[in-house]
């Protein structure tokens, strides 16, 4: 149980840690499109094009 | 790679729109080694270019077909308006790159994403090329020394996306801004629920002595740490509005949510410094985050619709003619429309629409308003007569007087209420709003008496009875029961091309008894189509239409395209093409004159005159060559394919159908014989309509009225609800309460289907709310509830009214 009295103050930090990440994240904008970065890097230019 | 894996079905139809391909089309472009037919040869120039781009992988991972091309869009002198736009569309970064956020219609799915960033990487001097699906917009940055803002708006038209310049200053930053803030919010809020539970949850199932004190009086304090965010930048949104409630002396929702909230929290705070006493900080956090998930929800629903609206004011045409130095001078330059002043003068020829709100200056025309108002008929107009903008020139060239700048149009103004209307409280809401002032007073008074009478009976559990009695009684799930039951529904609404743009619409709708509609250009598709060929030479029926076809080629007239789309397209080529307005156009054919008009106008050709039948509501248009007549063509107005399904939908749910027509009683009657409608009134001026639904209204019906003209905005303005068909530049939805915007009467069936679920929910989830609140509230005063169990029945009875609204936006999606 002693270990308790570290990891409750160790789980305070990671979720400030948390939300100062997404913050972060946020502002650069990674949050604006949810849906197109996911496909973009599935599609390709035709191969051995004539 | 000969076949395509994830290839969408195509069935028979055209491989780029999925839409029917006309009898003898020869469209076709090589797609993958085989030939793929095509419908039109806007589709088939779109592919072509995408495919001549190496981009056939478009239709290897599309999942959706793309929007049909238009003919003809790409005008390349109107795109390079937009070159010297003096707007801030454009922007100039410190290294001479340009920047701009553009505008982009027709995304289908993942695959026009692709397509779009490749094509536009491709054009030299394109840096960096970005769209973003969630909005529809495309950030771009070139190098003007090699590209022009123009040859970027070319290349996107000619794979099928017409894109416009757009300044994200001006449109809906305000609630990209707000959804960031939100977002941030609702993130902390969510994390620290989390957390907090997790702290909670021994405390709840600890039997006396096996937590030990220092244990939980850690727990606690991690609570506080976690939970001091939450309530000082997570609850904002609350705090204001019960700030700003109580300055208006009034009592809202947020203002028991906000002092459940602090009182929860001081509570808590002081129970934690003191080390003994109840804890609730569970509850707090949970109770914020819920809440916000109703309000992202709402602003769902609003950045949607006033996207829908955006794209509604494409409509309007880019560029016009103006006479700089008129009337000394007629010589014209080409301006964009949005460089428009009032007192420009501007002339439009056949054919071309009006970019502005206008005055007729000289002469007379004939206008073809069939766009705005759908009425199939040109109207003539005369020197002084108003001309709405997005109308088109159906007789000669006309000079205009700009009355309004093009920005100040009814558009403007729709965009505005649309952005509005998410924040007006619907009826429905308002009433919900007075329960609560009600619902507040009673239980800051209970509470209050609870908090005496404890300290005569019990003092020391005086206080945290008291709390408990706020925490539980929950008035989250009682804010949350109507917002996000009609959020949930505008968004699906709007899925399926129905912009809600006053709040009251669905819950009359729900009521509505009767429903009015308007023949012409709701009912009907409002333009005319080939009914009837006669055929009187030696010539086929197709032959007759291609002929039509190629004569009318130039034409924008309703009657020009009824004949293209019947003979589907051009396929012969005609010369000498000359218009004389108000009687047909003669051109020739292999060298053989032709023409195509009135009867005694074809007849000069002809030689031979047939005495034009008189049917109401058919235009009759001949054709003719030296020495033969050749046809006789019936255009009229043709129903809408839908129109049959949802008049019987409608009366199936026991709602009155009723015509009213401004066109003859003959044919109002027709109409309304054919699609079953038992009472249809012609001939009916505005003023009549009016009178006969305020008749309607007096004899306590509530009136749901369908329309799509500047004619029908008394009645639609008059109706306890209206909807205006979507169609074209549609300027007469000012008065509407809602706009059908892919212009299918369908959407308005479900509509109303939507309106009955919605209510519905929401009575179900007032129902809950109050149920619940009757039994927690007296526990709760009798000192049975625990912070636990108050955590629990708030949360549950919060996430059943959330699951039970979100129900609603299961719709299917509009295609």
């Amino acid at each position: 149980m002693d270990a308790l009295y570290l990891l409750v103050p160790l789980s305070i930090v990671i979720v400030f840690a948390a939300i100062w990440v997404f913050f972060r994240m946020s502002d650069s904008g990674q949050f604006d499109d949810m849906v197109g970065p996911a496909l973009r890097v599935l599609q390709d230019d035709d191969k051995g094009e004539g | 790679m000969s076949a395509l894996p994830r290839e969408i079905k195509a069935a028979d139809g055209c491989f780029h729109c999925g839409l029917p391909v006309p009898a003898n089309s020869h469209w076709a472009v090589e797609i993958d080694g085989l030939a793929r037919s095509m419908c039109c040869p806007g589709c088939e120039a779109v592919a072509q270019a995408i495919v001549q781009n190496g981009m056939t992988d478009y239709y290897r991972n599309r999942t959706d077909f793309a929007v049909t091309a238009e003919q003809g869009a790409a005008l390349p002198a109107q795109l390079r308006l937009y070159d010297q736009s003096t707007s801030n569309d454009v922007s100039r970064n410190p290294d001479g790159m340009l920047e701009a956020t553009l505008s982009v219609d027709g995304l289908r799915c993942a695959a026009c994403v692709w397509l779009i960033e490749r094509r536009l990487g491709q054009l030299p001097g394109v840096v960096a090329a970005n769209m973003n699906v969630a909005t529809g917009r495309l950030f771009v940055r070139w190098d003007p020394a090699q590209c022009k803002l123009s040859g970027i708006l070319g290349a996107m038209r000619e794979i099928g996306y017409p894109a416009y310049p757009f300044d994200p200053a001006r449109h809906e930053a305000q609630l990209r801004r707000s959804g960031k803030t939100l977002g941030r919010q609702l993130f902390i809020a969510g994390l620290s629920m989390m957390q907090v539970m997790m702290y909670a949850v021994p405390a709840y199932l600890a039997t006396d002595g096996t937590l030990e004190a220092d244990m939980a009086a850690l727990m606690q304090w991690a609570s506080l740490l976690l939970t001091l965010p939450v309530v000082v930048y997570s609850a904002q949104p609350f705090f204001r509005g019960a700030w700003a409630a109580l300055r208006q002396r009034a009592l809202t929702m947020d203002v028991p949510v906000a002092l459940g909230i602090g009182a929860a929290f001081i509570a808590s705070v002081a129970a934690t410094l003191r080390g003994s006493g109840e804890v609730y900080y569970d509850s707090v956090t949970m109770f914020i985050f819920l809440l916000l998930c109703s309000r992202l929800l709402e602003l769902t629903a609003r950045r949607r619709a006033a996207h829908a609206l955006e794209r509604l004011q494409h409509g309007l045409p880019d560029a016009a003619q103006r006479l700089p130095a008129y009337p000394a001078s007629r010589d014209t330059v080409t301006v964009a429309a949005g460089d428009l002043e009032p007192g420009d003068v501007i002339l439009v020829r056949p054919g071309e629409p009006v970019a502005a709100d206008a005055v007729l200056l000289e002469g007379q025309t004939s206008i073809d308003v069939s766009l705005l108002t759908g009425e199939s008929a040109p109207q003539q107009k005369v020197a002084g007569d108003a001309i709405p903008g997005g109308a088109v020139n159906a007789g000669q060239a006309a000079l205009l007087q700009v009355s309004r700048r093009a920005g100040a149009s009814t558009l403007a103004s729709l965009v505005r209420m649309a952005e509005s209307a998410g924040q007006g409280k619907p009826a429905l809401s308002q009433w919900a709003d007075r329960v609560a002032a009600w619902f507040v007073a009673g239980l800051l008074l209970l509470a209050a008496a609870v908090f005496l009478f404890w300290q005569w009976h019990d003092a020391a559990r005086a206080w945290s009875v008291a709390i408990a009695v706020l925490v539980v009684s929950c008035p989250c799930a009682l804010s949350l029961a109507t917002p996000s039951a009609l959020a949930a529904a505008t968004d699906s609404l709007l899925r399926r091309g129905v912009l809600i743009l006053r709040p009251h619409v669905l819950e009359t709708l729900h009521r509505a008894t009767h429903v009015v509609f308007d023949k012409t250009g709701t009912l009907t598709v409002g333009k005319p189509v080939v009914r009837d060929v006669g055929l009187y030479g030696g010539v086929e029926r197709e032959a007759c239409l291609d002929i039509a076809a190629a004569l009318e080629a130039c034409s924008a007239h309703p009657l020009a395209q009824a004949l293209t789309s019947a003979a589907g397209g051009h396929r012969l080529c005609a010369s000498d093409l000359m218009q004389f307005p108000g009687q047909g156009v003669a051109g020739s054919i292999d060298g053989i004159p032709y023409r195509l008009g009135r009867a005694d106008f074809v007849a000069q050709l002809s030689g031979r005159f047939l005495a034009p039948a008189d049917m109401p509501g058919v235009s009759a248009v001949w054709l003719g060559r030296e020495g033969s007549l050749l046809a006789r063509f019936d255009l009229a107005d043709g129903l809408r394919d839908d129109a049959h399904d949802v008049v019987e939908r409608f009366r199936k749910a026991g709602k009155q159908v009723i015509l009213l027509s401004g066109d003859q009683q003959a044919m109002a009657q027709e109409v309304a014989q054919k699609l079953g409608i038992a009472e249809a009134l012609g001939n009916q001026l505005p003023e009549q309509k009016l009178a006969y639904v305020q008749r309607l209204q007096r004899e306590g019906a509530v009136v749901a009225m369908v329309g799509d003209g500047i004619n029908d905005c008394a009645v639609l303005g008059a109706a306890d609800v209206s909807f205006a068909m979507g169609s074209g530049a549609a300027l007469a939805q000012s008065h509407a309460d809602a706009v059908l915007l892919t212009g299918k009467l369908e959407a308005l069936a479900d509509a109303a289907e939507s309106a009955d679920a919605a209510m519905a929910v929401v009575r179900q989830n007032l129902a809950w709310a109050m149920v619940y609140n009757m039994i927690a509230i007296p526990a709760a005063a009798a000192g049975l509830i625990t912070p636990w169990m108050s955590g629990i029945g708030m949360s549950v009875s919060s996430m059943l009214v959330i699951a039970n609204a979100l129900r609603l936006r299961g719709g299917r999606k509009g295609s």
